[in-house]
């Protein structure tokens, strides 16, 4: 017996990405078929699909029912919000954010798109770039996904023929430099007879580049890689304070995660936004001692000078100050389904800090389909529009094309406590 | 692969586990940081064995910042109730167990038959502990893998006042910014290892040389195959007329009520067996051991609408 969830041997950590496209680009095919080719499929769930399978009417297994979810929206007969699939290859973990490509559900695009370091955007070769793959697009590169494969899935409805693969390429390229994707990787594919995903299949020969998997593999993983600047959101101040560890008494640690950057026992840092400068001492987590820490780690951080730290505070080197201000442009997500009210004030959500705002302007909307910007005056549920935002303290911000971490955030409607928008810091 | 090695070299990057340890443990601090009177629910089983290790991290040398609860059923094998207490008692925390028999006593919980699993009304139970403490947030160990029901899991999971979770009245989660406020009376359900399956679990445990409860590992106990799966003899669960009791050797992949957990036939009597045969396995955790599932792909679903954990 083959191993299905695979012991890595070789640890290249964890990918998470993401597919965009509709149930007729055959994405759903596409993610049954990475997990089944990699045989993260067990048998139960084989069973269940092949009962379901058989109830419709198919006489083979429809793959797509792997990632069909809650009832209601197999009684729908469409996705309604996004759903993680998680797969081993023995090499790397990955994560699948599983979002539906109709228009009504741009923010679970969104919200897949955050946290991917890759997207899969599926174009049908029998129907080429079509309004939605521009909306696909433009999305991923307004959450700055930073890898972008272009899988032109169906050749084998196409005859598998290269030409029409040329031309879909080509007439994709023309279009993302327009909204400045470049580096795109386009791969022809059969999602149903698995063609160019796990293995090469022998249709496929005039193509030689590599398979979606093999792109997989080899993808960054960090998805802060870009900015190597140090920040450190404090999530958490631990004074123990216990009666039986004296030696705890002036014990402070500055607890979080390292967004990006690297820092190590001695470096010079500064607290934003206090400005308060001091040396770290040492870098723990749990009983481990570090001499350096780098992005993606959650450590506690002792500095040698005793200085009134919060969460929501911001801990980076004195060279390399975030920005500290009570007004920022954004683009603007809204989630909600009730419209943005510009009279009332949102709690904005910025890494661990929270301030009242309120949008002071709204510059124009993007039409996602046409891309084209509107001046409007109110935006609902969907929408994408460019704002301005002012607080009510100051949030020290990165701009979300240098650091996703520092440059995002959310909006939380005060009354109903519900999240209502996202937002990328211009 | 000379592409993988080429892209990577020079990168400093987390292993797999690293990475998750690293969310999850990012998770808590964001519960101790926004709510204000969270708990963990700790059962004594391989996950929240797996929450208390992270918890250690994320907050010692201090206390953490929540105290642990177990609702029980009255009907959990000893060596986990037993090893609950041990584990709480060795890290100094303060544990909070709740009886489905106290509700029973109440007459909140009311079987439709005296042996009728009471599994099912752990979640009457929660919801009294967490009215009775004024809980904001419960800290469970539950996993997107586990179930369909479940792939769409929010890791801050809101539930309103009568702890039941909407699958239309999710909060969006976007990038890592978690959103737990609530209002009194609702409360939130924070998933720390959401990301994680059954395999990175097994392999943590490993890789931190957790303690677990001796039924995980393979032992001789006489069962009785049912419906592909194996009904362990007890005293709850006894033979009926007709039934054939064998002696096998088995593990169990998940504990919990001893009336709806079922073992799996397993010679892995160590960390290094288990990991190989969860690499190899052919049947989800679930659907090999869960003597309650069988009856509807949806059943998880509509038990979580209704506040099951």
């Amino acid at each position: 017996m083959s191993a299905l969830e695979q012991i890595p041997e070789i640890d290249n950590g964890l990918l998470r990405f993401i597919t965009c496209g509709s149930v007729d680009d055959g994405k759903s095919t596409l993610i049954g078929r990475l997990l089944w080719d990699t045989r993260a499929i067990l048998a139960d769930t084989l069973h269940a699909i092949e009962k379901t399978s058989l109830k419709r009417g198919n006489a083979e297994i429809d793959l797509s029912l792997l990632t069909d979810g809650l009832q209601a929206e197999r009684e729908q007969g469409i996705t309604i919000d996004v759903a993680y699939r998680y797969f081993s290859t023995g090499r790397r973990k990955y994560i699948i954010g599983d979002s539906p490509g109709h228009e009504q559900y741009t923010r679970n695009m969104v919200t897949a798109a955050s946290t991917a370091n890759l997207a899969v955007i599926l174009i049908d070769a029998r129907k080429g770039v079509l309004t939605q793959t521009r909306r696909h697009s433009f999305l991923t590169k307004l959450l700055g996904v930073p890898n972008i494969v272009v899988a032109v899935n169906k050749m084998d409805l196409v005859g598998y023929d290269q030409a029409t693969f040329d031309r879909i390429c080509s007439d994709y390229v023309g279009f993302a430099s327009k909204i400045g994707l470049h580096d795109v990787r386009f791969i022809p594919m059969s999602a149903l007879t698995g063609d160019m995903l796990v293995d090469r299949g022998d249709k496929l020969n005039w193509y030689v580049g590599p398979t979606l998997l093999d792109v997989l593999e080899a993808t960054p993983s960090a998805h802060s890689e870009r900015d190597e600047r140090f920040r450190f959101p404090v999530q958490y101040v631990c004074r123990p304070l216990r009666a039986d560890r004296p030696d705890l008494h002036d014990y402070r640690g500055f607890m979080g995660r390292i967004e990006s950057g690297r820092i190590s026992v001695g470096d010079e840092v500064i607290v934003l936004p206090s400005e308060r400068r001091s040396r770290v001492r040492s870098i723990q987590l749990g009983e481990m001692n570090f001499e350096s820490a780098g992005a993606e780690q959650s450590v506690t951080l002792l500095l040698e000078d005793e200085i009134d730290i919060s969460r929501g505070d911001l801990i980076v080197k004195p060279d390399e100050l975030a920005l500290v201000t009570r007004r920022i442009d954004a683009m603007l997500c809204w989630f909600s389904e009730t419209p943005l009210d510009p009279r009332r004030k949102y709690v904005i959500r910025h890494t661990t800090r929270e301030a009242r705002s309120m949008i002071e302007a709204i510059a124009y909307r993007v039409d996602i389909n046409s891309l084209e910007e509107h001046p409007v005056d109110g935006l609902s549920m969907n929408d994408i529009a460019k704002v301005t935002l002012r607080f009510a303290q100051p949030l020290c911000v990165d701009s979300y094309a240098s650091n996703r971490a520092t440059g995002n955030f959310i909006l939380v409607d005060e009354t109903t406590n519900n999240t209502v928008a996202a937002g990328m810091i211009v | 692969m000379s592409v993988v090695e080429k892209s990577l070299r020079g990168r400093r990057t987390l292993s797999h586990l690293d990475w998750l340890e690293s969310e999850s443990i990012h998770i808590l601090r964001e519960v101790a940081g926004q709510c204000a009177n969270p708990a963990l629910l700790f059962s004594g089983g391989k996950d929240s064995i797996c929450l208390l290790r992270l918890a250690e991290k994320a907050f010692r040398p201090g206390k953490f910042p929540f105290p642990l609860l177990h609702v029980d059923t009255g009907h959990n094998y000893r060596e986990v109730t037993d090893f609950r207490d041990y584990r709480a008692a060795e890290l100094g925390e303060r544990l909070i167990v709740r009886n489905v028999e106290d509700s029973m006593k109440r007459g909140t919980v009311v079987l439709k038959t005296a042996d009728e699993s009471r599994n099912k009304y752990q979640s009457i139970t929660l919801l009294e502990a967490i009215e009775e403490f004024g809980f904001d947030c419960c800290i469970g160990g539950a996993r997107r893998d586990e179930e369909k029901a479940r792939a769409k899991e929010r890791i801050f999971s809101f539930r309103d006042d009568f702890g039941q979770w909407n699958p239309k009245d999710q909060r969006p989660e976007v990038w890592d910014i978690y959103n737990a406020r609530v209002h009194k009376g609702e409360n939130i359900r924070a998933f720390p290892i959401s990301n994680w399956t059954e395999l990175d679990v097994w392999q943590y445990i490993q890789r931190e040389q957790l303690a677990l409860p001796a039924i995980y590992f393979a032992h001789t106990r006489p069962v009785i195959r049912k419906g592909g799966l194996l009904q362990p003899v007890t005293p709850l669960t006894p033979a009926q007329p007709g039934d054939i009791v064998e002696d096998l050797m088995v593990r169990y992949r998940t504990v919990g009520d001893i009336t709806c957990t079922a073992p799996v036939e397993s010679e892995a009597t160590t960390l290094t067996m288990i990991i190989d045969e969860t690499a190899t396995a052919t049947v989800t955790e679930r659907g090999a051991t869960r003597l309650d599932d069988q009856t509807s792909e949806a059943s998880m679903e509509q038990r979580k609408k209704e506040g099951y954990f």
